[in-house]
């Protein structure tokens, strides 16, 4: 290598359109080392997403299966339309209802304690804390983002429901209640955590806007960093909600297992998930209609969570669009 | 261009290094833009754009915002079909090489033709030292200590940034001033030695100082580059450029060349209206 820069040169013209040539086509050694290492991380890139699309379809294939199975016996009328839920039962019926409005209770009540909880924290976290502060609490949400759901599960039995208990006598042992509010503060973290996501992506910028229009911070929090956001946490609200239907571990153990078709949330009612692990444990013999009503109520769990994965992804992908 | 200083010698120098795959020191190259058209999806952007692209020499893309002039200066290097959706017709040629022909390697394309942005874009995790070398070690990663050392020198001192930096090599890139960024970042393009040099609005996130040192330093980069600047500042184009290609866009918004020329015909008597009219600050 020679040190001071090269002089201005015109090599002859054919040699230099040969180097420039041969560069460009990229068939050096070097070129074909990266070429090969670019196709092998393609092809594990490639494997990678088939093994997860591989299995998808192995799960909608047996789920659809078993569930084509299961509405050969019941029509998909009485399943949609029945208010009564007892497949384990002499007198049978087959009505999705009572699971439904269970896990919708469970839900609403999951929803109510975590969306307000959620944001607030966001908005805490994103706009007003200080930096230590966030670096402190930030660690502790994930703690509780952490913690195993049947720790929850006996939370809500032992400690939650007790304590409600004293204030609402006529509150049963097994109840929604308890169990919402619980799973509510489980699924705080996320809400929390996605929502100060998407505030902190918003440019700061726009906030020295509205500061420089004579904006308080409140006003600016309100009117600029929330809607400007919005998208981003409607995605996080409802990816909440996606998870809040599909919980089990806490609904199992402390909403109980009595399919009843009521919104009363202080009583005890099964909700779709708690339904499949009572029949899973159970010694339901293989290929029975009992064994194929969890493939049905999977399907349907199923489609619900899809459908809100679908939106949230949705919005997330229009709320990206904005800032990029 | 013909350099009457010419030696074999120093050619040969050069060719023996590429043939060694190290690279040549840069010798001037020139391009040539033949019926040039780029989308984005449905949408065009150019249509059918000409003009040569002299050796050694500077040429300015001018014209109003939206015009198209960076999507122009990203089909030079075959960055702009990396945007999704995005395509290029017609023919760009390196030394008479086609660069969209089947069989050419994009990343060896970006090699040759360095870029800088709009914005600086130094890499916020990287050193000033590792920043210059960026490029480098992507194509030469056993760089030995002595190399890499002699590359960045020789790379800060042609962006004219050596003497502001040399005691704090180590320091991060990000934590230079804005001019100086920029000049790190046409560090970092000539360290990988290209033949051609885009810069789309290199100096328009910057002061006027700033600006005025990018500006000595095209200057002296154009003996040994052939330089693309992308500008709206038409002082600026007059400043530094040889050749001018002015760019306009219509009720549709693709964007057509208007008028190539030398500079001095483009800013003292220009032949089509349009490109009267945009100089004297009557449109865009
Ligand atoms: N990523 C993109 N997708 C779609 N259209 C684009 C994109 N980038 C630029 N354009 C459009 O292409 C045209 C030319 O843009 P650009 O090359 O950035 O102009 P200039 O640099 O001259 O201001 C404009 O109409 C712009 O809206
Ligand atoms: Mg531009």
């Amino acid at each position: 290598m020679t040190t001071e820069p090269m002089p201005a040169v015109e090599a002859p013209s054919i040699d230099r359109r040969a180097w420039v040539e041969r560069i460009l086509t990229g068939r050096q050694r070097v070129d074909r080392v990266r070429q090969v290492r670019e196709s092998a991380i393609l092809g594990l890139l490639f494997l990678a997403a088939l093994v997860s699309v591989a299995t998808t379809i192995g799960i909608v294939y047996t789920l659809a299966l078993e569930t084509f199975h299961f509405f050969q016996h019941v029509s998909i009328v009485d399943f949609l339309t029945d208010t009564q839920w007892t497949p384990l039962f002499t007198e049978k019926h087959y009505g999705i209802w009572p699971l439904l409005t269970a896990t919708i209770v469970v839900s609403t009540i999951a929803m109510l304690v975590a969306l307000p909880l959620g944001l607030l924290a966001a908005i805490g976290l994103s706009e007003y804390a200080s930096p230590r502060l966030a670096a402190t609490v930030k660690p502790i949400l994930e703690i509780l983002a952490g913690v195993p759901t049947v720790v929850y599960g006996y939370f809500a039995l032992l400690f939650v429901t007790p304590l409600l208990q004293r204030f609402i006598p006529q509150l049963e042992v097994f109840n929604a209640l308890s169990a919402g509010l619980v799973m509510g503060i489980m699924i705080l973290p996320l809400v929390a955590s996605l929502s100060e996501d998407a505030m902190r992506a918003v440019p700061q910028s726009l906030r020295e806007g509205a500061y420089a229009l004579g904006a308080t911070k409140l006003e600016v929090v309100w009117r600029v960093v929330v809607p400007s956001s919005l998208s981003g946490i409607v995605a996080a609200f409802i990816l909440a909600v996606s998870r809040a239907v599909g919980e089990t571990m806490i609904v199992a153990i402390a909403m109980g297992q009595v399919p009843r078709f009521t919104l009363n949330p202080l009583v005890a009612m099964e909700t779709m998930t708690a339904y499949i692990v009572q029949v899973s444990l159970g010694d339901t013999p293989h290929g029975t209609i009992e064994y194929q009503t969890i493939f049905a109520v999977g399907t349907t769990l199923f489609v619900i969570t899809m459908v809100l994965n679908l939106l949230s992804y949705r919005f997330l992908k229009r709320f990206r669009e904005v800032y990029e | 261009m013909s350099d009457p200083m010419t030696t074999l010698t120093t050619a040969q120098a050069a060719r023996a290094e590429a043939a060694r795959g190290t690279g040549p020191a840069p010798i001037a190259a020139g391009m040539d833009v033949e019926h040039l058209s780029a989308f984005y999806g449905r949408f065009q952007a150019l249509d059918d754009i000409t003009f040569p692209i002299h050796p050694g020499a500077v040429t300015a893309v001018i014209g109003p915002s939206g015009c198209g002039k960076s999507t122009f200066i990203r089909c030079l290097n075959r960055l702009h079909e990396l945007t999704p959706g995005a395509r290029v017709t017609g023919s760009v040629r390196l030394e008479g090489i086609e660069i969209y022909q089947p069989g050419i390697d994009p990343a060896r394309v970006r090699q040759l033709i360095g870029m800088v942005f709009q914005k600086p874009n130094p890499f916020p995790t990287l050193s000033i030292y590792d920043n210059v070398l960026s490029g480098v070690r992507l194509h030469r990663p056993r760089l030995s200590r002595a190399e890499a050392d002699e590359i960045v020198e020789r790379s800060l001192r042609a962006a004219a940034l050596w003497d502001e930096v040399k005691d704090k090599l180590k320091a991060p890139g990000t934590s230079l001033s804005g001019g100086q960024q920029q000049r790190l970042c046409i560090a970092r393009a000539l360290a990988v030695e290209p033949l051609v040099l885009l810069m789309d609005e290199p100096t328009s996130a910057l002061d006027p100082i700033a600006t005025y040192r990018i500006e000595e330093l095209i200057w002296e980069l154009k003996q040994r580059y052939t330089i693309v600047i992308v500008t709206h500042n038409m002082q600026q184009a007059a400043r530094i450029a040889d050749y001018v290609a002015f760019l306009l866009a219509g009720e549709e918004r693709t964007g057509r060349l208007i008028e190539f020329d030398t500079a001095q015909r483009i800013f003292t008597n220009p032949k089509r209206k349009e490109t009267e009219d945009y100089i004297t600050g009557k449109i865009g």
